[in-house]
């Protein structure tokens, strides 16, 4: 192959990757449903959330670890809600540790789960597969 | 005698693999058996683990790289007092992040679970090893094997990747989640991609060296695979987020960019060994196994892979255990043992200590047995997720009586880890005790 085509392809290649990151820096990524969610406190609960490391046990949208339950719609989900996961935030289970919060850092820490569950589904579990192999995801029931 | 600093690399990356292996294998337990080792609690030891077998991994890549280049490409290094800085660089912040792990206190992003601020002291040692690395290949005259471009890649990549991981830092990114995981694992993927840049371009070198004639880096094949290793790691990474409501362009590009560069790598290594004359396997028998068993993962973890990156298997898979065996499954099964048929050959080679004959004899016991129970890892751990998979999504079960029904699985998941841990004890104790024995030596 000769040596132009290379630099050709190796260059096509890199000049992609800048605009296909500049793209999802800002409009792949402009819609979040759940805007009308963020608070002061939101942001002080993800925060929060990062500190306590919560992500080793615990998933959003399916990433994270896997100890304990997905949290992303923990505050909708059928039989929870916020009084349920702010006693867990308070005291903490047999598997889960008391991180001993003060009452501040559980509301900030469920007011930024509130946010969570408002910007969609996980895990996704109505669903349709398509003929390609890809999924077109509806509302969980 | 000025030490070969390049060993002292491995040493450190030796260390640092057994004692994250430890740590992952304490936290499987504890997954398991609730108030197991209460000591060191699960949210500790997992960040524990990670950090400590993510450095056994760049270690040793580095380490590999600061002893071929002069050694082998009569490319003297620009600078060894930089190599001396780097590596203490390294050392010290390492210690500063194992001690904000037991104090509790982190950062929370996946992969770098420590508190921020230490970012840049590792950001720092990365850019001496990349003004190290290009004053010393850019003297190259001629036409660069592969593994000089990928080892070039690999740095770049991991500066740009590990850069945008701590874009979490401005508020821009931060409050909005959808941007935050996009850009988060888009980052993720990289970093993948940038430390496999560094594991299979020492592959290619290893076995250019072990044949003795440079065509196997400079085929059309090895050029291929490079371009492709450079299209998934910027292209192929949203997998990871397939569920996350990002604009659909982004998945479905990733879905189209598929698993092939492994896909050449496994046909590299299958001509290479097909082309290899019997007596130097012989002469090279350590380093020669550890890279025929790197490509059968490769084609194991590539039939995982491709399943997993379909999203209609993705959508039960996700956040399931099948996700685990895949990233065990490729850092063990190809990257660690490319790193240790690379470390091998690197021991030989700098102590002219030959193994004896026990020696050779307890490294070959721990190769079997941790490719062994290497294999019973994934089986159980792709059992446990599929069925977990299919629990969640047939929404009949509380998590706690999925968690319940997939036990027995993951208890013999934690005992295949204490498998893998014996059988990498057994083969990294011969080559560390050389190191130790080469460094003290006046
Ligand atoms: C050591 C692992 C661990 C850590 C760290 C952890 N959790 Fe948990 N958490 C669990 C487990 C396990 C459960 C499920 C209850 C059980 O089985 O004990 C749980 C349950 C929960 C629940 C209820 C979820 C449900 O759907 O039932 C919430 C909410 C929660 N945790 C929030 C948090 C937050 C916020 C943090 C960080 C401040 C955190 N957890 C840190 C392990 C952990």
């Amino acid at each position: 192959m000769s040596i132009l085509l290379k630099r050709f392809l190796f260059w096509g290649l890199i000049s992609l990757f800048i605009i296909n990151s500049i793209v999802i820096y800002t409009s792949g990524t402009e819609n979040d449903p759940a805007k009308a969610y963020i608070t002061e406190e939101s942001k002080a609960g993800k925060l929060l959330f990062q500190e306590y490391n919560c992500i080793s046990c615990h998933q959003i949208y399916g990433l994270g670890g896997y100890m304990g339950p997905d949290l992303t719609n923990v505050i909708s989900e059928r039989g929870k809600g916020e009084l349920y996961a702010k006693s867990f935030i308070q005291s903490g289970t047999q598997r889960m540790p008391n991180f001993h919060l003060s009452e501040n850092d559980v509301n900030a820490l469920t007011s930024y789960l509130k946010y969570v569950d408002k910007t969609g589904f996980s895990p996704v579990k109505n669903f349709e597969i398509k003929f390609d192999g890809t999924i077109m995801q509806k509302a969980n029931l | 005698m000025k030490k070969e600093i390049g060993i002292v690399f491995i040493f450190l990356s030796i260390t640092a693999l057994l004692a994250g292996l430890f740590f992952g294998t304490i936290s499987s337990f504890q997954f398991v058996y609730p108030g197991f080792f209460d000591v060191i609690p699960f949210f500790k030891n997992r960040p524990l683990h990670v950090s400590l077998v993510v450095s056994w991994i760049f270690l040793s890549a580095m380490g590999g790289i600061y002893y071929y280049l002069p050694k082998y490409c009569g490319l003297p290094l620009f600078s060894r007092k930089m190599a001396v800085v780097h590596i203490w660089l390294f050392f010290i912040t390492g210690l500063l992040i194992i001690t904000s792990y037991m104090m509790g206190k982190f950062g929370g992003r996946e992969y770098w679970e420590f508190p921020a601020i230490l970012a840049i002291p590792v950001f720092i040692s990365w850019v001496l090893f990349g003004i190290n690395y290009f004053k010393t290949v850019l003297k190259k005259i001629g036409q660069w094997p592969v593994y000089l471009w990928m080892w070039a890649t690999g740095i770049c990549f991991f500066l740009f990747t590990f850069t945008e991981a701590y874009l979490w830092v401005f508020p821009y990114f931060r409050n909005n989640l959808i941007r935050d995981l996009t850009v988060q694992w888009k980052a993720g993927g990289a970093l993948v991609g940038s430390w496999n840049m560094l594991v299979y371009g020492t592959a290619l070198f290893v076995m250019e060296r072990i044949k003795g004639d440079e065509s196997v880096a400079k085929s059309k094949l090895a050029f291929w695979m490079y371009l492709l290793g450079l299209t998934n790691l910027m292209f192929g990474w949203a997998h990871h987020i397939y569920i996350v409501p990002t604009a659909p362009w982004i998945r479905y590009l990733s879905y189209g960019i598929s698993m092939t560069e492994l896909l050449i790598l496994s046909k590299i290594i299958w001509n290479w060994k097909s082309s290899l004359e019997q007596a130097k396997k012989d002469y090279y028998f350590l380093p020669f196994r550890f890279l025929v068993a790197s490509d059968i993962w490769i084609f194991l973890n590539l039939i995982l892979a491709i399943l997993i990156s379909i999203p209609a298997v993705n959508i039960y898979t996700h956040g399931t255990h099948i996700t685990v065996a895949h990233a065990m499954g490729s850092a063990i099964g190809i990257n660690t043992m490319i790193l240790l048929a690379s470390v091998l050959f690197i021991i030989s080679d700098v102590t002219k200590f030959e193994f004896v004959n026990v020696q050779k004899n307890i490294i070959r016991v721990g190769f079997w047995l941790t490719n062994v129970s290497l294999l019973l890892f994934m089986i159980f751990l792709v059992i446990a997720g599929a069925e977990k998979g299919m629990l969640v999504i047939e929404n009949k079960l509380t998590f706690q009586e999925i968690m319940q029904k997939i036990d027995p699985y993951l208890v013999s998941f934690a005992w295949a880890g204490v498998g893998i841990f014996t059988g990498l004890l057994l083969t990294t104790v011969p080559p560390l005790i050389a190191v130790i024995k080469y460094l003290r030596k006046k």
